[in-house]
C-alpha cells in the first residue's frame, strides 16, 4: 500500500487499517542492560520507530553496578513485538532481555494517590485503604495520600474507589517484575 | 600521550592505513595528531563524500573505512553516509570531534548531538565521556563494525578530552557482554536444510550481500555445484556468484531478468543466503514465491522471518555454513536427475526471455549499449562504482560480474551520488585495479566535488556519466505510472561536464556516436588520472523488465 508506483488514491480507512491498531496480548519485557548513557534512548527510539507505545517503563540497579533492569510494558500483537525483541538484542548494550507472559511473572507496581478528603470522606478512603492493604503516608486538612502497591489491575481497581472523592493526582512507577520459580528471569 | 595519539595508536593497531575526513575546529587535535602518525589521510571536499569513499573502500577491500568530520556540520553531514553504510551493512567508523564537554548541551558553536541524530542509523556510537575510555572505545568501533552483520560505528570525541593526557597501553581484546554474534550455525537446522534441498524438485539458491560480506562467495559456488542448483543473487550480491556461468539465472528482483524472478515464483524450495526479502525483490509480499519453502541463512537473527517466514532458520556466518551444508548435502549422495524437469522450464525462460534491447540503428547510443561497450573495453576487469537511477539498474543488468567486490553501489537506501566518492575510496584501497565509476547526470553532481580530491590525491578514477538529460528513473515512473506527467525531471541546462572535468583539473571527453563509443572508451580507460566522461545516450529509454511496484514477478513487464 502506498507504492509510490500507484496513483492511485488512498482512502483514510484503507489506511487506517492497514496500519492500525494492533491488539494483542500486554506483554512484560525484561532487559538487562549494560549501565551505560544512551542505552534507554536506544531502546525507546525502537519502540517509536515501529509506532508503539509503551505503556510504562521502569529503570533501576541491579546487584551488579555495571547493569542496570529495565521493565518495560506494551501491547502488541506477537509479530511485531518478535521484532521488536530481536533489534532490541542487536542492541551491544543490551545483555538479555525476558519477553514475560503474565501468568509466569509476578509484577509489582507501587501507586500513590492524592485523594481529596474532608470529615466526612476520609474514614471511607482509609477503609478502603485498608482493603487494599495501601498506607496512609499523608494527610493535610482537605486530601489524604495513600500508597498502593500490587499488580496494574489492583491499582486501577483501587483508582475506581477513589475517583468519586475528588482524585487531586496519581503517580504511578511502572511495573516491575520477576518470573515465577527458582531460575532468575 | 595525548588521547588523540592514542586514537592514531588504536588505528594502527586496527591495521587502518587510509582514512578520509575533513579537519575542523571540534577535531583539529585529531588532525595534529594524523599530521606524522604515519596514515594516509584523504583530504575529502565534502564530510559526505568521506563517507562514501570510507565505504567504497570497505566494500573494495573487506577492511573497516574510515572517516572523520569535526562537530555540526561536519558530523550531520556524514549522516547520509552513515544511513547507507547501516542499509547495506557496510564495516565504517565514523570519528567526529565533538564540542567541549563544558559546552555540551548548550547550543555551543558547531554543536549537534551527533550520536541522538544518527541513534537509528548506527550499528552503534560512542559518545566518549572520559579520555581513559578512548583507547577501549576505538577498539570496540572496530570489533562492532567489521563482525557479526558489518555495519558503522560513531564515536563522538569532545574537544577537550581528545587532549588529555592519558597512559596508553594497547589493549588486545575488547569486553560486551551483550554483544556475541553467532557463527557456526546450528548443526541440526544445516541437516534439515540438507534434507530439504535433497527432497527439493524446483530449488533456487537466492544469494544476496551477505555472502560478499562473509566473503563466502567460493563457499555459494561450491554449494551450488554440488548439484546443478540454479543461482540468483540480489543488486547487493551479484558478483558473489560468477554471472557467466550455466547455473546463473541473473539478478532478481524488480529490474531482475524473468528467468531469476519465475523461477523465485515457481520454486518449491528456496534458499536464501545473506539476503533479506527487501519490497525490491520480493514485490507484492502475499503473491511472493507461493509455492516455496525456505531455507533462511543469515548472521543477523533480526532478518529472520522479518518478512517472509523462514521454514529452516540458521543464524550464522555463511563462510562457516555454507561448507557443512555442502558436506550434508554431498552426503545424500542425491540423484540430480530430478532436477532435470526444473532446468527445462528455466532453460525455456531463459531461451524466451533473454535480457535484451532494441538497439540503435545510427549512432545514437543507447544506455544498455554503453554498458555493453564498457564491459567489453574493460574486459569485464574493473571495479564498477554507481549512483541511483535507471543507469545502476543498466550496469546491474549489462555488466556482468564475475568475482565479488567488484560491484559497488548504493541499494539499501538508494543514495545519488554514491558513485563517485566511492570510486574515490575503492581506488584508494585498490590503487592496481581499474576502477570505473557508472554515474547519472542527475546523481554525479550530488558529490561532483570530489572530482578535486581525486586529482589533488592522484586518484585515477574513471567517470562515465550516463546522460539522459534526465532524472531517468523518476521519469520513467512518471511516464508509466503518472499519465507522463513529468513534473521535475528535466535537468535543463546541465554544466558543461568537459570543462567542469577540466576546471578540476581532471580530463574531459564527451562522445555521443555509437560508433566512436568503444576506441573513446579505450583511451579513457588508458588514460592516466582521473577522466570524465560525457556519454550522450537516448534521453527517454525505459529500464526493462519490470515488476511493476507492489505487483509480483508474474506481473513483470517490458
Ligand atoms: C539523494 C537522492 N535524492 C533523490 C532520489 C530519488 N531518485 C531516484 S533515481 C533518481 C534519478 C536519478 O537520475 P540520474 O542520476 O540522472 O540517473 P538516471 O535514472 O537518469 O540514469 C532520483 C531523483 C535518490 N535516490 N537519492
Ligand atoms: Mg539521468
Amino acid at each position: 500500500m502506498g507504492e509510490p508506483g500507484t496513483k492511485e488514491v488512498l482512502n483514510l480507512d484503507d489506511l487506517q487499517a492497514s496500519s492500525g491498531f494492533r491488539t494483542g496480548r500486554k506483554h512484560i519485557l525484561s532487559l538487562l542492560v549494560e549501565n551505560k548513557p544512551g542505552v534507554l534512548a536506544r531502546i525507546s527510539g525502537l519502540f517509536a520507530r515501529r509506532g508503539f507505545n509503551i505503556d510504562s517503563l521502569a529503570v533501576g540497579p541491579t546487584d551488579d553496578d555495571q547493569i542496570s533492569r529495565i521493565t518495560l510494558t506494551v501491547d502488541g500483537a506477537s509479530h511485531p513485538i518478535d521484532q521488536v525483541t530481536k533489534q532490541m538484542h542487536k542492541l551491544i548494550n543490551v545483555i538479555k532481555i525476558r519477553d514475560l507472559e503474565p501468568n509466569e511473572a509476578v509484577a509489582r507496581e507501587l501507586a500513590l494517590f492524592k485523594v481529596s478528603a474532608d470529615g466526612d470522606s476520609r474514614g471511607q478512603i482509609m477503609e478502603y485503604a485498608e482493603i487494599f492493604r495501601g498506607r496512609i503516608v499523608d494527610v493535610s486538612k482537605r486530601s489524604v495520600t495513600v500508597e498502593v502497591t500490587g499488580p496494574d489491575d489492583k491499582i486501577e481497581a483501587f483508582e475506581q474507589m477513589v475517583r468519586p472523592f475528588g482524585l487531586i493526582e496519581m503517580v504511578r512507577t511502572g511495573e516491575i517484575a520477576v518470573s515465577r520459580g527458582r531460575t532468575a528471569t | 600521550m595525548r588521547a588523540v595519539d592514542a586514537v592514531m595508536e588504536c588505528l594502527k593497531a586496527e591495521g587502518v592505513k587510509h582514512v578520509f575526513g575533513i579537519p575542523g575546529g571540534a577535531n583539529l587535535p585529531t588532525y595534529d595528531a594524523l599530521y606524522d602518525a604515519g596514515l594516509r589521510h584523504v583530504q575529502c571536499r565534502h564530510e559526505q563524500g568521506a563517507g562514501h569513499a570510507a565505504e567504497g573502500y570497505a566494500k573494495a577491500s573487506g577492511q573497516v573505512g574510515v572517516a572523520l568530520a569535526t562537530s555540526g556540520p561536519g558530523a550531520t553531514n556524514l549522516v547520509t553516509a552513515i544511513a547507507d553504510a547501516m542499509m547495506d551493512s557496510v564495516p565504517t567508523v565514523f570519528i567526529t570531534g565533538q564540542v567541549r564537554t563544558d559546552l555540551l548541551g548548550t547550543d555551543g558553536f558547531q554543536e549537534a548531538d551527533v550520536t541522538g541524530i544518527t541513534m537509528p542509523i548506527v550499528k552503534h556510537s560512542i559518545m566518549i565521556q572520559d579520555p581513559l575510555e578512548i583507547p577501549e572505545a576505538i577498539h570496540e568501533a572496530f570489533h562492532i563494525a567489521r563482525t557479526g552483520r558489518p555495519g558503522p560505528v560513531l564515536v563522538d570525541i569532545p574537544q577537550d578530552l581528545s587532549r588529555a593526557e592519558i597512559p596508553y597501553e594497547p589493549v588486545d581484546s575488547v569486553h560486551l557482554p551483550g554483544y556475541q554474534p553467532t557463527k557456526e550455525g546450528n548443526t541440526k537446522q544445516i541437516r534439515l536444510a540438507a534434507k530439504a534441498l535433497a527432497n527439493a524438485r524446483r530449488p533456487v539458491i537466492y544469494a544476496g550481500g551477505g555472502v560478499v560480506n562473509a566473503n563466502a562467495s567460493a563457499e555459494l559456488v561450491e554449494l551450488a555445484m554440488s548439484d546443478r542448483f540454479p543461482v540468483t543473487c540480489t543488486l547487493m550480491g551479484l558478483g558473489a556468484f560468477p554471472a557467466p556461468h550455466d547455473q546463473w539465472l541473473g539478478m532478481l528482483g524488480m529490474h531482475g531478468t524473468r528467468s531469476a524472478n519465475y523461477a523465485m515464483d515457481e520454486a518449491d524450495l528456496i534458499c536464501c543466503v545473506g539476503a533479506r526479502f527487501d519490497d525490491r525483490i520480493t514485490g507484492k509480499l502475499s503473491e511472493f514465491a507461493p509455492r516455496a519453502k525456505f531455507i533462511h541463512i543469515d548472521v543477523d537473527p533480526a532478518e529472520i522471518s522479518k518478512n517472509v517466514p523462514a521454514h529452516i532458520p540458521i543464524v550464522g556466518d555463511a563462510k562457516q555454513i555454507l561448507p557443512k551444508l555442502c558436506a550434508e548435502y554431498r552426503a545424500l549422495d542425491t540423484d540430480s536427475a530430478r532436477l532435470d524437469g526444473w532446468w527445462e522450464r528455466v532453460r525455456g525462460w531463459q531461451e524466451k526471455h533473454p535480457l535484451g534491447y532494441e538497439d540503435s540503428e545510427g549512432s545514437e547510443i543507447k544506455p544498455q549499449y554503453m554498458i555493453e561497450a564498457l564491459y567489453e573495453a574493460t574486459g569485464g576487469d574493473a571495479i564498477v562504482t554507481s549512483d541511483v537511477g535507471q543507469h545502476q539498474m543498466w550496469a546491474a543488468q549489462y555488466f556482468h560480474f564475475d568475482a565479488p567486490r567488484k560491484w559497488i553501489n548504493s541499494g539499501g537506501l538508494g543514495t545519488m551520488g554514491f558513485g563517485l566518492p566511492s570510486a574515490m575510496g575503492a581506488k584508494v584501497a585498490m590503487p592496481d585495479e581499474q576502477v570505473v565509476c557508472v554515474a547519472g547526470d542527475g546523481s554525479i553532481i550530488m558529490n561532483v566535488q570530489e572530482l578535486a580530491t581525486c586529482v589533488t590525491e592522484s586518484i585515477a578514477v574513471k567517470v562515465f556519466i550516463m546522460n539522459n538529460g534526465y532524472l531517468g528513473m523518476v521519469r520513467q515512473w512518471q511516464e508509466l505510472f503518472w499519465d507522463g506527467r513529468y513534473s521535475a525531471v528535466d535537468m535543463g541546462s546541465s554544466p558543461d561536464w568537459v570543462k567542469l572535468a577540466e576546471a578540476f583539473g581532471a580530463t574531459g571527453v564527451r562522445v555521443d556516436d555509437k560508433a566512436e563509443l568503444p576506441a573513446v572508451m579505450k583511451k579513457v580507460l588508458e588514460a592516466e588520472g582521473p577522466v570524465v566522461c560525457d556519454v550522450r545516450v537516448t534521453p527517454e529509454e525505459n529500464c526493462y523488465p519490470m515488476i511493476p511496484a507492489g505487483q509480483a514477478a508474474r506481473d513483470m513487464v517490458g
